[in-house]
């Protein structure tokens, strides 16, 4: 099938083996951009770094290890901001939320719940959860009600909550810092005993290759079943290996990562395991947070493509007035998304609170520009109606590893900013001139 | 047209009234509408026509007036609730989503789910294959964007989504406005298919010729009012020229409150 708007492109553009590989796998060009442009990263942060400092750290199990448990909260927050810049609003507030969520998380399970309960009681990380999560869903709902009910600018809206909000979360405790958390609910945040180990990561990482495999043939069956055009089997098998060599990849990555040894000396003494001389080697496996990055990414993806709200998400993002036109209630459908944020904030609050096992005033203070950045560098257009869950995680991070490895290789606090602030118009820049081309 | 009157309208517009501002777009306007019938509104730019038939589709809310659906009142607060009564409109604009593909804005708002409440893309696009092939049988890019389509096409699938539905009234505002010579003489076609099949339909044209080869009856309107109505057989061409330019009312017409009196 030829469509008629190639047909002004060279022969060389039509046939050339590049395009050809790209339309059969329908593999996103700009995926591979970003997937180029992160190797470029990592690998120039690791020859920096060993040519430089003598010391190549960057890609190492442990590095690349902490790097995913440090993307995890900016990544989560990223999936929802798509949603809020592909309908042409955006959400200035997140972080703020995340502070506001964190600490009332925090109180909850450190200054309420334990006098009710008693200290370490098994429902309390449970309860502290859903009250951050019930406490972002409802403040997400709140700014959503004013922007499209109201009709007052998301900017304004969220540009005020980041105000509020963070003003709130001082004055909760008098800007006291609260910790340390319920020990539950600080596995959530990842560290040695907040990670699967070696076993379930085995297991996760196989489901998910079945699972790749079977999308890709339960996909191919239904497009025999309606007799549409099927992608060739090469392209089909191509992006099996790929997703499974990808995913079991990341699965030995995780593993290769041991414990430190004066944890592995704590665990050994505490279990009565005799440590030998070489000592004990215990794979971290998964981190939590990251697992739960992962489940909001599929979720989300699942969300914007498979769902209602999510063709009305884009619909409302490519043409507002044709979707109110269409019947689309688009006040409700931009409470719906905001509260979606505010609800994906609160999660984040609980991963980084649990990280840091505290929560203080300053906490998410400045993730919203981080948040935005990761969406937009993942392709997310300011001029709406495009973006995707997978680009803004790929975004988080690209974000997380420039940050990651300028501290790594040592550059300082106000280099890093000069840098990360570059690279985000650099990556706008490109993406406009790409779109330009594309049309 | 002798049975025609014995008949309920599928659409009766009385008295319709809106304004903006202070400036009354639409003022006491009525028109009616029965089954296998087109009705022509013509008028000039600014004359209340786009206007009158976007309370119909439930874009506007009017002022005054009340709007019977086969002889029953009927409320028509949003666009949905238009769609409910069977009535389906095609915008001037098309009111196409450009970022999705034709498909998605075939059913917007309306989307076919699989049983697990997901939504059925691949249905949808057997649906759309079908519609489109009645319509537009050399359309085959399913998965662009309708950004990516060309004027004809777009419209195309702006068409298919008013008739996907068995619309029983369908509004069309200058649906022939983007197209070709050949692919307006597919739509004049497709008018006549949709006449015969007992819908009506309200059509909004510049181009007199068209509308003295499809409509049955003309309505016209000048400042927001309704200067008269009348069967294409009964006027001339030039005569319906003096409604839309001076308002002056033919004898073979029926005037309404915008017509100059002599």
């Amino acid at each position: 099938m030829v469509s008629p708007n190639l047909e002004h492109l060279s022969d060389d553009a039509r046939t050339g083996p590049v395009k050809r590989f790209l339309k059969a796998t329908e593999i996103d060009s700009r995926l591979l951009g970003m997937i180029g442009a992160l190797v470029l990263i990592w690998v120039g942060f690791h020859l920096y770094g060993g040519i430089v400092n003598g010391f190549a750290a960057f890609i190492t199990p442990r590095n690349l290890w902490n790097l995913s448990v440090q993307t995890s909260s900016i990544g989560i927050m990223a999936t929802g901001m798509v949603l809020v810049i592909v309908t042409r609003h955006i959400d200035l507030s997140v972080g703020s939320i995340l502070g506001f969520a964190a600490m009332m998380m925090a109180v909850t399970q450190v200054n309420i719940l334990p006098d009710i309960l008693g200290l370490g009681h098994p429902a309390i990380w449970l309860i502290a959860i859903a009250v951050g999560l019930l406490v972002g869903t409802l403040v997400g709902a709140f700014h959503g009600w004013l922007i499209a009910y109201r009709g007052i600018p998301a900017f304004i809206v969220t540009l005020g909550g980041l105000l509020v909000w963070r003003g709130a979360t001082f004055l909760i405790t008098r800007g006291e810092t609260i910790a340390p958390m319920d020990s539950t609910f600080a596995l959530l945040g990842g560290g040695p005993y907040g990670a699967v180990g070696s076993t379930w990561s085995w297991v996760l990482g196989i489901i998910a290759s079945v699972g790749v495999v079977f999308m890709l043939l339960s996909g191919r069956k239904q497009r025999k079943r309606f007799q549409f055009p099927l992608r060739p089997v090469w392209a089909d098998t191509f992006l099996g290996v790929v997703g499974c060599g990808l995913i079991l990849g990341f699965v030995m990555l995780v593993n290769a990562y041991p414990w430190p040894r004066g944890i592995v000396r704590q665990y050994a003494a505490a279990n009565n395991i005799e440590v030998p001389d070489g000592g004990l080697f215990i794979s971290h496996g998964f981190a939590i947070p990251v697992l739960i990055l992962i489940l909001v990414g599929l979720a989300m993806t699942f969300l914007t493509t498979r769902t209602r709200f999510g063709r009305y998400v884009f619909a409302i993002g490519g043409n507002p007035e044709a979707a109110e036109l269409a019947g689309i209630n688009t006040r409700w459908v931009t409470v719906k998304i905001f509260a979606l944020m505010g609800f994906l904030s609160g999660l984040s609050a609980v991963v980084a609170s649990a990280r840091l096992n505290s929560a203080s005033g300053n906490l998410g203070t400045l993730d919203e520009l981080y948040v935005i950045a990761a969406a937009v560098i993942g392709g997310t257009s300011f001029a709406g109606g495009v973006g995707t869950i997978y680009g803004a995680i790929l975004g988080a991070v690209v974000m997380q590893s420039l940050q990651a490895g300028m501290v790594l290789i040592g550059f300082d606090a106000a280099v890093q900013q000069i840098v990360v602030g570059s690279v985000l118009v650099v990556a706008v820049w490109v993406d406009t001139m790409y779109r330009k081309r594309a049309q | 047209m002798e049975q025609q009157e014995k008949q309920t309208a599928l659409i009766d517009l009385r008295d319709i009234s809106i304004s903006f501002g202070g400036i009354k777009a639409v003022d006491q306007a009525s028109v009616d509408l029965f089954p296998g019938e087109v009705v022509a509104l013509l008028g000039h730019n600014g004359a209340g026509k786009s206007t009158l038939i976007k309370i119909l589709s439930g874009a506007y809310k009017r002022d005054a007036g009340d709007i019977y659906v086969r002889g029953e009142k009927a409320t028509i607060a949003n666009p949905r609730d238009a769609k409910d009564y069977g009535i389906e409109t095609i915008y001037q604009t098309l009111a196409l989503a450009d970022n999705v593909d034709a498909a998605a804005n075939l059913f917007l708002g309306r989307e076919m789910l699989t049983r697990w409440g997901t939504l059925d893309d691949v249905g949808m696009e057997a649906e759309a294959r079908k519609v489109m092939g009645r319509l537009n049988p050399n359309f085959q890019r399913f998965k662009d964007p309708v950004k990516q389509l060309s004027g004809g096409q777009r419209q195309s699938v702006a068409i298919a989504r008013a008739i996907l539905f068995n619309a029983r009234i369908l509004i069309m505002d200058e649906p022939t406005a983007a197209l070709g010579p050949q692919e307006t003489a597919q739509v004049g076609e497709l008018i006549k298919q949709l006449k015969k099949d007992g819908i009506g339909i309200f059509l909004i044209s510049h181009d007199i010729e068209d509308v003295f080869d499809l409509a049955d009856r003309v309505a016209v309107m000048k400042n927001g009012q309704m200067v008269g109505t009348a069967k294409t057989g009964d006027v001339t061409k030039d005569e319906v020229l003096g409604m839309i330019i001076l308002g002056k009312c033919p004898p073979g017409a029926i005037p309404g409150p915008g017509a100059i009196q002599e």
